[in-house]
């Protein structure tokens, strides 16, 4: 699991780890606790852009949807098939095996710290 | 990550963004159980003004509980309205679609308040508890249309009708288990043997000081009883039947499960499958109106008329894969259908069959068993089937 203090986050309850050109996403244990048990995740295909701020995939409760955003503009390198196969990983490790995709970027946007998050979310 | 809260826009709906935990509401209310609820750990959702529990830790850990051993759920949310006087019965044959004055004493029966138009105002369970007098259960969301339909009808007869909502606690635990988990529970002594206790009959008893109706209803499609009690014992009697229930594998369940489950079970929920502008014809709760009745009843001239020949009717869809069509997602004949001839009104990926399942009124042509239709799940059609309610029965 990352180290939450150290990860940078979005105001869609994303978070991402950024190593060099690459944004490793997933949501924060926030976003996980509102959903409820995920049942199906639906991710972008590996090689597609992706642009920040577009809905690029679904994450679905028994109760409810979730739009998965890209915090980034980018080409998607990798996806999580381990949280496809078994999506309760988003619940029961939303900062470290229920990531979802990684995404190689040029340019980072301006996101939020862990403070900033915490003080959105009220925590 | 956006919670779609399009998803669930019905007012009654269980909540799914993230604001809905935190909005503080200043009408909102709390159960008598709600410190139980807050020391358990529970998440909290709004549920026609009340906070109630939603999830404690897991909604599909909660529903399988309750399928394979047994959960309790707090209803204290829902409204009870007793009707006393000689002429109860009498008075609830004409407030109501069904024929209550011929019940036995502690049986119970579902049935319909209906207005003028035949249309529900809402659906309910009404307890026999005495020669002279009825317990009547109402959705939560509709506690007032209820109680001023009932009070309006009750002039010209010799009865009280009384709002004891505020006073009365409702406990339900549900599962195979359960019988089980009433009969360890400390404190609780019922006047008959729950073994005997046939489905939809009810039982006298107390819990330690305190007056207890233990009924054999429940809406999760499992056996189980709902316990209705005074407010002030009502915490002391959640412990109780807790404690008891550990050792069977009891857990609480929040709304979450308790939505899904009755789901499964094929049984409506207001404000999804039955509405004031619905017939219950149209639900397929024609054998709740008793046109055999030999008395007037609110609603009976419509009922007698029916709705018209195209009137949507409830039907039960199931699809392959996990994408679930979910409520007010449009339903059509084919992939290209240019219109839609169907909305679903409550959808969910079945926890206990693993695939997606909901309930959608359909035009009358398309509600025939086996019709192939298309749901169109946030932009993509997604083939699903008509099939027989309930989706789940449990081995009796």
């Amino acid at each position: 699991m990352a180290d939450k203090t150290e990860l940078q986050y979005t105001a869609e309850h994303e978070w991402v780890l950024v190593d060099g050109d690459t944004a490793l996403v997933g949501i924060t244990a926030y976003a996980a606790d509102k959903l409820g048990d995920v049942v199906f995740v639906e991710l972008p295909a590996v090689g597609s852009s992706v642009a920040a701020g577009t809905v690029v995939g679904e994450i679905e409760s028994t109760k409810s949807v979730g739009e998965l955003f890209a915090p980034v503009n980018g080409t998607v390198v990798e996806t999580n098939d381990a949280v496809v196969d078994s999506p309760e990983l988003v619940n029961s490790d939303p900062f470290g095996a229920g990531w979802l995709l990684k995404v190689s970027f040029t340019e980072l946007p301006t996101l939020l710290s862990y403070s900033e998050y915490s003080a959105l979310v009220g925590e | 990550m956006t919670p779609d809260t399009a998803a669930h826009p019905a007012s009654d709906s269980l909540p799914n963004d993230a604001s809905s935990n935190t909005a503080q509401a200043s009408s909102e209310r709390f159960s008598p159980l709600h410190q139980a609820h807050v020391d358990a750990g529970a998440s909290f959702t709004d549920f026609a003004g009340w906070q109630m529990p939603v999830r404690y830790s897991s909604d599909l850990a909660e529903h399988h509980a309750v399928r394979t051993k047994a959960g309790i759920f707090d209803l204290s949310h829902m409204a009870e309205i007793t009707v006393s006087g000689p002429d109860a019965g009498a008075y609830l044959d004409y407030a109501l679609a069904g024929k209550l004055s011929t019940i036995d004493l502690l049986q119970a029966k579902y049935s319909l308040i209906l207005n003028d138009a035949g249309g529900i105002i809402d659906d309910i369970v009404v307890y026999r508890t005495n020669a002279e007098d009825y317990l009547v259960v109402a959705n939560a969301g509709n506690r007032v249309p209820a109680f001023e339909a009932l009070s309006a009808r009750a002039a010209r007869f010799d009865v009280t009708v009384t709002d004891q909502s505020d006073d009365v606690a409702l406990i339900a635990v549900q599962g195979p288990v359960s019988r089980a988990i009433l009969e360890a529970t400390a404190g609780l002594t019922v006047d008959g043997e729950l073994a005997e206790l046939k489905y939809y009959r009810a039982l006298g008893g107390t819990f330690q000081d305190s007056d207890v109706l233990v009924a054999r209803t429940g809406y999760t499609g499992e056996d189980g009883f709902e316990l209705y009690i005074d407010v002030p014992a009502a915490a002391a009697l959640w412990d109780a039947l807790r404690a008891a229930g550990e050792p069977f594998g009891l857990v609480p369940a929040g709304l979450a499960s308790r939505d899904t489950l009755r789901l499964e079970a094929g049984m409506p929920l207001y404000g999804h499958e039955l509405s004031v502008t619905g017939y219950p014809a149209q639900a397929g709760l024609g054998r709740v109106v008793n046109l055999a009745k030999e008395t007037d009843f609110i609603g009976r001239a419509a009922s007698e008329e029916g709705p018209p020949a195209d009137a949507p009717v409830l039907v039960g869809l199931v699809a392959a894969g996990k994408r679930a069509g979910r409520a007010d997602y449009p339903v059509f004949r084919s992939a290209d259908a240019p219109v839609a001839e169907g909305v679903i009104t409550s959808g969910a990926l079945s926890p206990t069959l693993g695939h997606p399942i909901a309930m959608a009124y359909v035009a009358p042509g398309l509600a025939r068993l086996g019709t192939d239709v298309f749901v169109d799940v946030r932009g993509t059609r997604i083939p699903a089937t008509v099939t027989q309610l309930p989706f789940y029965k449990r081995q009796k």
